[in-house]
């Protein structure tokens, strides 16, 4: 592999940890409130996250180009307030593909919060835990099994994001060019090894991600609790 | 300065199902009060309203001058604020801390030094030691139901709240577990509600008691008075008295009830009938009826009823017979004095029944 192969394979890797970094705190926001119970609202939340895994991530990417193109109302405002520019450049890469991982992550971090026993949380609260208490001593590392492993498949996905980066983040070789970005222009050139190389590096750190995240997912036994009335 | 529990509230659920609790008192005096009822009446339903884990739809929950539930415009006081200890049905274990932190959970806040002191402390009181660094998940039932009640206890509560305590042993760990938690909870002088369905429990570890059904409280007294005495049909199904048949007072002298029981005459204490040819109610306890071979010998105090022996079944080390003295009567006796005596199906015995222990239940209407 040449230095700029090695040098493409961890920009992708760096943009993905940093999409999963955003996913994080956002996704586990809304992976808590979609977790209480009814709410006004709730069900619009539920379709608006779970949006880019069905839409074609090319109409994703549109949006995300209009919303924060330097005409868009969310990128003429950060370009007048914070001097920022965000398409096409390595932020847009962050971006689409957290915009596009965040749902597989709000999914499995939901699971994960639901299936805590609320009597745990119940029984924190008789013992003087207030909310955040209960949230971070019960509630979070009962659930941190399902949290991990989504925080995983949310990485990658990031990995392997095409249609969204590629519609805000353009293809800028050494800039906002990632793996499958890459793997499509070099086949759009007729180069015939490189993009099975990339491919094979490709499927390595997806199966890496989904193996860590199916381990984690299966719980060991005693954890659980059947809750009784 | 009134001290203690006074809750009174309505709970009402989608089903249909209401419950519905007037005037529940606990504990100026650190007692222990049973709430006994079947399954599914509202037990529980209770002990979570009262700790604040689900919220009635009116009334009042008020402890001492604190209201912890009022129904006039004022939000309910959260559990955490309420200083009651809740042990639940399974105990609730947090299966991701050890023993010890599962103990000190409730300590938050207290420096490190008292938290660990007053842990260790508990923890040796409930015999515990050398348990601390254990995951939930790595102890035997009864060790999980005392981390629980240290849990609970660690934080000095105001009130303690169990919900079927033994309910979650097995045999064995129940009956040793009946006779240290009764102990336990009598030097704690905590004001104690406990929920169970089981009589023996009941009446090994409760002062006083109320019979609930369908989400309604029926009687309140001595735990082995309610269980003798039941105050109506509804609440003798309850305590699953044996023996109820209708009867007729015909005279009563010197506070002794003489009452028509189909064929039979039987001679009862006069406290809950006024007049003569009243209906009502007797109620017999299977284990206060003696049973001899033949013809017994009657006193003014005792009954002996003659009749024969209809049916004899095994359970456990006792013996159920079924008797038939004129009207269907239950008795107990041991399969010791089942042997002993060579009784058989078919077999002419006589009853003897002290007059106390023939409770009379006045027929309304």
């Amino acid at each position: 592999m040449s230095a700029e192969d090695w040098q493409l394979i961890w920009f992708t890797a760096r943009m993905a940890a940093l999409s999963t970094c955003l996913v994080l705190p956002v996704g586990l926001a809304l992976a808590w409130c979609l977790a209480r119970p009814r709410w006004r609202g709730k069900a619009l939340v539920e379709t608006l996250v779970s949006l880019p895994l069905v839409l074609p991530p090319v109409v994703t990417g549109l949006v995300l180009l209009t919303l924060f193109g330097r005409r868009g109302p969310l990128g003429r405002w950060l370009y007048q307030q914070l001097g920022l520019d965000i398409v096409f450049t390595w932020k847009a890469v962050v971006l689409a593909l957290a915009v596009m991982s965040l749902p597989l992550f709000v999914r499995a971090a939901r699971t994960a919060l639901e299936e805590v026993n609320p009597l745990f949380e119940q029984l924190a609260r008789t013992l003087g835990a207030g909310e955040w208490r209960v949230l971070l001593t019960i509630t979070l590392p009962l659930a941190r099994r399902g949290i991990i492993a989504g925080t995983m498949l949310a990485f990658a996905r990031a990995l392997g994001e095409f249609g969204a980066t590629i519609m805000v983040a353009g293809n800028i070789p050494g800039q906002t060019t990632t793996l499958p970005v890459a793997i499509y222009s070099s086949v759009e050139l007729g180069v015939t090894a490189r993009p099975w190389m990339l491919a094979g590096v490709s499927a390595t750190l997806a199966f890496l991600a989904i193996w860590t995240s199916e381990r984690l997912v299966r719980r060991p036994k005693g954890l659980r609790l059947k809750a009784k009335g | 300065m009134r001290e203690g529990l006074e809750a009174s509230f309505a709970k009402r659920f989608d089903g249909g199902a209401v419950i519905e609790i007037c005037g529940l008192t606990l504990g100026a005096d650190p007692e222990i009060t049973v709430l006994f009822g079947p399954s599914g009446c509202g037990k529980t339903t209770v002990l979570r309203c009262l700790a604040g884990l689900e919220r009635p739809d009116s009334g009042t929950i008020r402890f001492g001058e604190e209201f912890w539930f009022g129904s006039a415009g004022r939000h309910p006081l959260p559990p955490q604020r309420r200083k009651v200890g809740f042990v639940p049905q399974d105990y609730a274990l947090f299966p991701h801390l050890s023993v010890e932190q599962n103990i000190g959970y409730g300590l938050y806040g207290l420096p490190a030094r008292e938290s660990r002191a007053r842990v260790a402390g508990t923890m040796r009181w409930l015999g515990l030691e050398g348990l601390e660094q254990r995951r939930p998940g790595a102890l035997s039932g009864g060790q999980q139901q005392r981390v629980a009640l240290a849990r609970a206890l660690v934080t000095r509560p105001r009130l303690l709240l169990l919900d079927e305590p033994l309910s979650a042993l097995d045999a064995p760990a129940r009956l040793r577990v009946r006779n240290e938690l009764r102990p336990m909870l009598r030097r704690l002088s905590i004001p104690t509600l406990l929920v169970t369905h089981d009589r023996a429990e009941a009446l090994a570890l409760g002062d006083t008691l109320w019979v609930m059904n369908r989400g309604k409280l029926l009687q309140h007294g001595l735990a082995h008075e309610v269980f003798s005495r039941p105050a109506d049909l509804d609440v003798a199904a309850i305590v699953a008295m044996e023996t109820v048949q209708p009867g007729r007072v015909l005279k009563i002298t010197d506070g002794l009830a003489t009452v028509a029981v189909g064929p039979a005459i039987l001679t009862a204490l006069a406290l809950d009938v006024q007049a003569v040819a009243e209906e009502v109610y007797v109620c017999i306890r299977a284990e206060e009826v003696i049973l001899v071979k033949g013809p017994g010998s009657p006193s003014s105090a005792r009954n002996c009823l003659p009749g024969t022996v209809c049916s004899l079944a095994r359970e456990g080390p006792m013996v159920r017979a079924h008797l038939d003295c004129g009207f269907p009567l239950a008795a107990l006796l041991t399969h010791q004095a089942c042997e002993e005596m060579l009784l058989r199906q078919g077999d002419a015995v006589s009853a003897l029944i002290k007059a106390p222990h023939i409770h009379l239940i006045p027929r309304a209407g």
